[in-house]
């Protein structure tokens, strides 16, 4: 049976989409069988952040709406093996996100899939909500600045009250902190909130702290997902981030500086 | 811990302190909000309208129920607006359409 992980923020422009596809793409890179699902109807971007934008033929709703099944709205990765991706329509009708049809797609799904991700859209609205629904885990993803990790804050009191796991009294949806953009030498300098300021607020376990990175920005130029440029940092800590979901216990990298690095392992800040 | 952290570090600029301390702030406060504004005030609004209905007609709207937190008591306010003498019925109406 699949595990689904909704890919949240609240707040748009954080990383959603660039974390959904690193995410993906290293769950499938490690052997499991990944889809990875583009909720923000009306405005698709995760075909262009995995480099598929001239493969999309059906989408997501149309899937729903039963005019395309999955097979054919399904985009096979042509990079790793055991991906898919399936788009969002760009439809601006998101009425279509029914309860209903998104959980007889994700039924569907879970049958050939290890792993569901959802790649939630900005806000809480309704596209929103239908991602973080029928999540048994969520990445709620961060940037060390006061009105994202407002709404995270806000998203997770969502994901405790209004997801299925919470209406039905289930053990409530698994939460990991993703801190991205973050800027050791500013946090340093203490102009910008720390990892410690953000987990102290948010009070959730941190999966993963993605460096700010020239090379998210050229990965996406590409159509690569980040996590396949090795080379950079942040492709680096996008594979530690996955292997940490896995159940691997790995140090946190490049949340400090240099030099800070080795104080901070003397005091046991990994 | 704010000596410590004078001696530790460069002087900093102070802003991620200041974002951190108004974080808190916020975040405690709205994390209250959630809190005090149960599941169960809708179903208390739905129940209360139907007993109500009982003998007078009235409708989602005219029922208002907030629930205040001051540090350390809840106030319940339940406010019902009755309609005008003339539409009020004596009588138990299986509908409340009319009048």
């Amino acid at each position: 049976m699949a595990t689904i992980i909704v890919v949240t923020s609240g707040k748009g422009g954080v990383g959603k989409t660039t974390t959904s596809a690193s995410f993906a793409t290293g769950l499938a890179q490690r052997g499991y069988r990944t889809v990875v699902i583009d909720f923000d109807v009306g405005l698709r971007n995760l075909d262009l952040i995995m480099g598929c934008e001239r493969r999309v033929v059906y989408d997501f709703v149309n899937v729903i709406n039963n005019e395309a099944n999955l097979n054919q709205a399904l985009i096979r990765d042509k990079r790793v093996e055991n991906l898919y991706i399936l788009p969002a329509s760009q439809t601006r009708d998101k009425e279509a996100l029914t309860k209903e049809g998104v959980e007889r797609v994700l039924n569907e799904l879970k049958v050939g899939f290890d792993y569901i991700v959802c790649d939630s859209p900005a806000g809480i609205e309704r596209g929103a909500l239908m991602a973080l629904y029928f999540a048994d885990q969520a990445l709620v993803v961060t940037n060390p600045e006061v009105s994202s990790v407002r709404d995270s804050d806000r998203i997770l009191g969502i994901l405790a009250s209004r997801s299925l796991r919470a209406e039905q009294g289930d053990e409530p949806v698994k939460e990991h902190l993703v801190l991205a953009r973050y800027a050791p030498e500013r946090a340093d300098r203490g102009d910008m909130l720390s990892v410690d300021d953000v987990l102290e607020i948010l009070g959730i376990p941190l999966l993963g702290v993605i460096p700010e990175s020239q090379t998210v920005l050229q990965s996406s130029n590409a159509g690569v997902p980040v996590i396949l440029e090795d080379s950079s940092e942040a492709g680096a800590a996008y594979s530690d981030l996955v292997d940490r979901f896995l159940g691997k216990s790995l140090p946190h990298r490049f949340i400090s500086t240099q030099k800070k690095g080795f104080l901070q392992r003397l005091f046991g800040g990994s | 811990m704010r000596l410590l952290d004078s001696i530790f570090r460069p002087p900093p600029s102070k802003s991620a302190a200041l974002a951190k301390e108004r974080l808190q702030i916020i975040v405690t406060h709205e994390r209250g909000n959630r809190r005090n504004s149960p599941d169960y005030l809708p179903a208390l609004k739905k129940e209360l309208l139907e007993v109500v209905r009982k003998y007078v007609p009235i409708d989602q709207s005219q029922v208002k129920v907030h629930l205040d937190r001051e540090d350390g008591y809840e106030v319940l306010e339940l406010n019902i607006t009755l309609p005008e003498e003339e539409q009020r019925v004596t009588q138990p109406r299986p509908n409340d359409g009319g009048a």
